[in-house]
């Protein structure tokens, strides 16, 4: 690996922003929240297949117990209705205590899988729930080796 | 003169474009134009005001005090319905952000391949296949996205809408996949509140003449103070009865077929594409549970109320460009 970083302060401080890549949204299932598996190109030299697959499916799988519709659901749903829906100004959601979790273990990967291979997942929540956006980080000590674009790397200064 | 620099972080929802009005730090989420919102509200309060005033004290002293309790129930819930499905986010799905716009074209453009000069390129559409069936996604050019499957633009509120229904006037507010089931429930409460009080109302008429003969009680009529309000109340309620009842009778069809307003009208699954609606499970139960008694999906575009409770140190390890609070910040300088 050409660049590495050993944790997320690390990233800040010493690399540039290179590229962004966008995995973008499976619909075949329906409308239910899912995201492609496809290997982006663009990752080929910084992470392994099985690794990146690995989160994915993960994150997949979240989101499937988020949105089932069940027992649970329908017993949410009920005594929700029953209760006006004030019940939610106390309760938190199942979805939201699912995106929770997924928000933690998005911050888990990033800790120990992403950051030192200088990549950063930004959670779905924050795009919409229509991407995976991965940012691709590059070493500003080293020549600029990378695809990246100019245009892109003006949002650090957002 | 000393200058005092504030810095304030936007909320997620300050930064929404789109033509939507916020109250209460981003609790409340509307269109713009109120007006008839406020003519619902005040349709529906003054109705049920007239009801309890002059009719429940005759109907509780002899028939049965269970009959007001009962309406106020109903009422209550009606307004609690009204004001979810017109405060809550409908599902806004928010705009590109330029990186993900500028990677969006440029697969538009490698898909598309070079157009010659004077030559119009071809629509941005993008096919996917749900459940066998094949459902073309279309660009919006506002939100800069490929809309997912269902959803749509209105252009009264300039959002795409996840699950797009229809914009209501009467409740102020685009109905989407988020507040369907508080708009479906409200139509269906208010059918029945505006049968209940259609029947009372009839039933105290009917009693009153029993009581007192039929034609001194149509006498009464012209001075009495009780009785012309009952007039105004028939009318509304008969008026309002069938309209609601009509509406709701629409939305139980639309969700047993698991439809939105918005395809219906295109007529994406009817006539010849009948029985090839790829969302619905062919079952009419169902498709009830599942647009009913559904997850409860969060606000993406708005700031949750329960946001607060969010762990600051689990914020403050990611940098800064993953969480879009601290991306605008915005400094205002005070002069004192």
């Amino acid at each position: 690996m050409a660049t590495e970083f050993h944790n997320l302060q690390e990233l800040r401080h010493s690399a540039s922003l290179a590229n962004k890549v966008f995995i973008q949204r499976d619909y075949s299932e329906g409308t239910t929240c899912r995201f492609q598996t496809k290997f982006p190109s663009e990752l080929e030299s910084r992470i392994e297949l099985t690794l990146f697959e690995e989160t994915v499916k993960t994150l997949n799988n979240f989101y499937a117990e988020a949105e089932k519709i069940g027992g649970q659901s329908y017993l949410e749903g009920c005594l929700a209705c029953a209760t006006a829906y004030l019940i939610f100004l106390c309760m938190e959601t199942r979805y939201e205590k699912v995106l929770k979790k997924i928000a933690k273990y998005i911050q888990e990967q990033n800790e120990k899988i992403y950051a030192p291979r200088g990549l950063l997942i930004t959670d779905p929540i924050e795009r919409g729930m229509r991407v995976i956006e991965i940012s691709i980080y590059e070493d500003r000590g080293s020549s600029g080796s990378s695809s990246g674009s100019s245009s892109v790397s003006g949002s650090t200064a957002r | 003169m000393s200058a005092v620099m504030i810095t304030r972080k936007l909320r997620k929802w300050e930064k929404l474009p789109g033509k939507n009005t916020f109250c209460c730090d981003g609790r409340v989420m509307m269109a713009r134009q109120k007006g008839i919102f406020y003519l619902t509200l005040f349709l529906i309060i003054g109705t049920c005001s007239l009801f309890f005033a002059f009719e429940c004290p005759y109907l509780a002293v002899h028939l049965s005090p269970a009959i007001p309790v009962f309406a106020v129930l109903l009422f209550l819930f009606v307004i609690a319905m009204l004001l979810r499905t017109s405060f809550s986010d409908p599902g806004v799905l928010p705009r590109a952000l330029p990186e993900e716009a500028n990677f969006i074209e440029m697969e538009i453009e490698a898909a598309n391949g070079s157009v010659p000069s004077g030559q119009r390129p071809p629509p941005r559409i993008r096919n996917v296949q749900i459940n066998n069936q094949i459902v073309k996604l279309k660009y919006c050019y506002t939100c800069k996205i490929f809309r997912p499957p269902r959803a749509s633009h209105c252009s009264i509120c300039d959002n795409c809408v996840d699950r797009f229904d229809h914009h209501c006037p009467w409740v102020g507010n685009c109905v989407g996949k988020r507040n369907y089931r508080y708009f479906y429930l409200f139509t269906l409460t208010l059918s029945l509140l505006t049968i209940y009080i259609f029947a009372f109302n009839i039933v105290h008429v009917v009693m009153r003449s029993v009581d007192q003969g039929f034609l001194s009680t149509l006498k009464e009529t012209p001075g009495t103070y009780p009785f012309k309000y009952e007039y105004i109340l028939l009318l509304v309620c008969f008026f309002t009865l069938w309209s609601m009842v009509g509406l709701t009778g629409f939305h139980t069809y639309l969700i047993s077929l698991n439809q939105t307003t918005n395809e219906d009208i295109k007529g994406s699954w009817s006539g010849k594409n009948r029985g090839q609606n790829p969302y619905s499970h062919k079952n009419i139960v169902k498709n009830c549970c599942e647009v009913l008694c559904g997850p409860t999906y969060p606000s993406i575009a708005a700031e949750k109320s329960s946001a607060p409770k969010d762990d600051p140190p689990l914020a403050a390890k990611l940098p800064p460009l993953a969480s879009p609070e601290t991306d605008a910040e915005t400094s205002i300088v005070k002069n004192q």
